[in-house]
């Protein structure tokens, strides 16, 4: 099949004959789709996507430096088992507890609440993009107001605990909730018994 | 009626341009290719709407799976051979070059140090059977984890922390994981995530 054809029949002329020089691609194009289905098979054409994380170092802080968020702007989000959410905002004050409310990740969920609490930077970014999308602004001064809208001393500051139940899947989907709603401060730390105490008292 | 006389057609079909095709396409897929590295076990990372992508370069992969086993990589080999090199320093334990080569070869490995030279001993498909694979300890007793993280950043400083883990991964694995590399004041990471198919956050 792959033999070159020649036509040479042994008989010497005074002039050389012309040879054909076609060739049989076939065997080429096998191997260049061998090769071809190799290199798909082994490559990653996209690679993953990462999220950036940034947590509080551990160095001690003392009590006065420290930070005390006012209770109205307080957001706490406990991750329950089978990716079960639940929210409430402030602190105990005089002996009430706050309420618990149980929602899921879904757009209707916790996003909705998100949403309306964070309402004044969602619209201000909106617009902000807008005024990006018009290519009014350029990538670096989006990014550099879009920091600044979104660091507002009024915004929402969202604190993210996990039950002992919650998986890391409920981690990221959370995160992803904050980029959604564009919160800016948000932080992870450990679940509190008083959490656990209003958790407990919901689901009796 | 005259008969019709089938023409017998020549069935070879120039090849050529089907092989400048195939050989066009090798060539996109050998330039574009960057080789799916082996992990030692199979993680299914959550999705988010990240679209960070992950650097190239200096990457320290944290793999966790879904029962909690801790697996650690860094790239570049030279690198692994000092790290491997500091490690058994700290642990009493001195590696051959023979060993050196073999734990430069492997992209992420999940034993402890002091079954390190069993491990390097074995042949590449034994690794990663569930009995050889057990998961690098990170408890407060024996916090392996630990000294080759920062052992890794004093080879080099510039790696980048990634952790992926699976999606059904216990949260206060992670959460022990990140309280770890706070220890030792590393408070930045990437979180490997898959990209989401379709999350209509685009509504308000």
């Amino acid at each position: 099949m792959s033999e070159v054809t020649q036509n040479n029949n042994g008989k010497k002329k005074g002039r050389a004959k012309k040879m054909s020089t076609r060739v049989d691609f076939t065997p080429m194009v096998d191997l260049g789709f061998l090769l071809i289905t190799f290199f798909m098979l082994a490559t990653t054409l996209s690679k993953p996507q990462t999220m950036e994380v940034a947590l509080p170092s551990k160095e001690k802080v003392s009590e006065v430096d420290q930070t005390k968020i006012k209770a109205s702007r307080a957001v706490t989000i406990l991750l329950g088992k089978d990716n079960k959410v639940y929210y409430y905002e402030g602190t105990r004050e005089n002996d009430i507890d706050p309420i618990l409310v149980p929602t899921d990740f879904s757009p209707k969920g916790i996003r909705q609440f998100l949403i309306r609490k964070n309402y004044d930077v969602m619209v201000k970014v909106r617009e902000l993009k807008a005024e990006k999308d018009a290519k009014k602004l350029s990538e670096k001064e989006f990014e550099k107001r879009k920091e600044e809208i979104i660091g507002d001393k009024k915004a929402p500051i969202v604190i993210i605990k996990g039950t002992k139940e919650s998986s890391y899947k409920s981690l990221i989907d959370v995160l992803d909730e904050m980029a959604i709603c564009n919160i800016g401060r948000y932080a992870i730390i450990d679940i509190a018994p008083f959490d656990l105490e209003l958790l407990s008292k919901k689901s009796l | 009626m005259p008969k019709v006389k089938i023409k017998r057609k020549n069935t070879a079909i120039d090849m050529t341009a089907m092989c400048d095709v195939a050989f066009l396409l090798l060539t996109f897929f050998m330039l574009t290719s960057n080789f799916t590295q082996k992990e030692p076990v199979n993680v299914i990372s959550p999705s988010s709407i990240s679209e960070i992508k992950i650097p190239d370069t200096n990457i320290m992969l944290i793999l966790v799976d879904s029962k909690g086993k801790v697996f650690f990589g860094i790239d570049g080999q030279e690198n692994r051979k000092e790290l491997l090199t500091r490690m058994g320093a700290a642990y009493n334990t001195t590696f051959s070059p023979a060993e050196m080569k073999e734990f430069s070869l492997i992209t992420s490995f999940g034993v402890s140090i002091n079954h390190m030279k069993a491990f390097l001993s074995m042949k590449p498909e034994e690794r990663d059977l569930p009995q050889n694979a057990t998961g690098i300890p990170c408890d407060s007793l024996d916090n392996q984890f630990k000294n080759w993280v920062s052992i890794a950043k004093a080879v080099n400083k510039n790696y980048r922390i990634a952790i992926k883990a699976d999606q059904t991964t216990a949260y206060p694995v992670i959460k022990k994981l990140m309280g770890t590399l706070q220890d030792i004041n590393e408070n930045r990471y990437n979180l490997i995530t898959s990209l989401e198919s379709s999350k209509d956050f685009e509504k308000l």
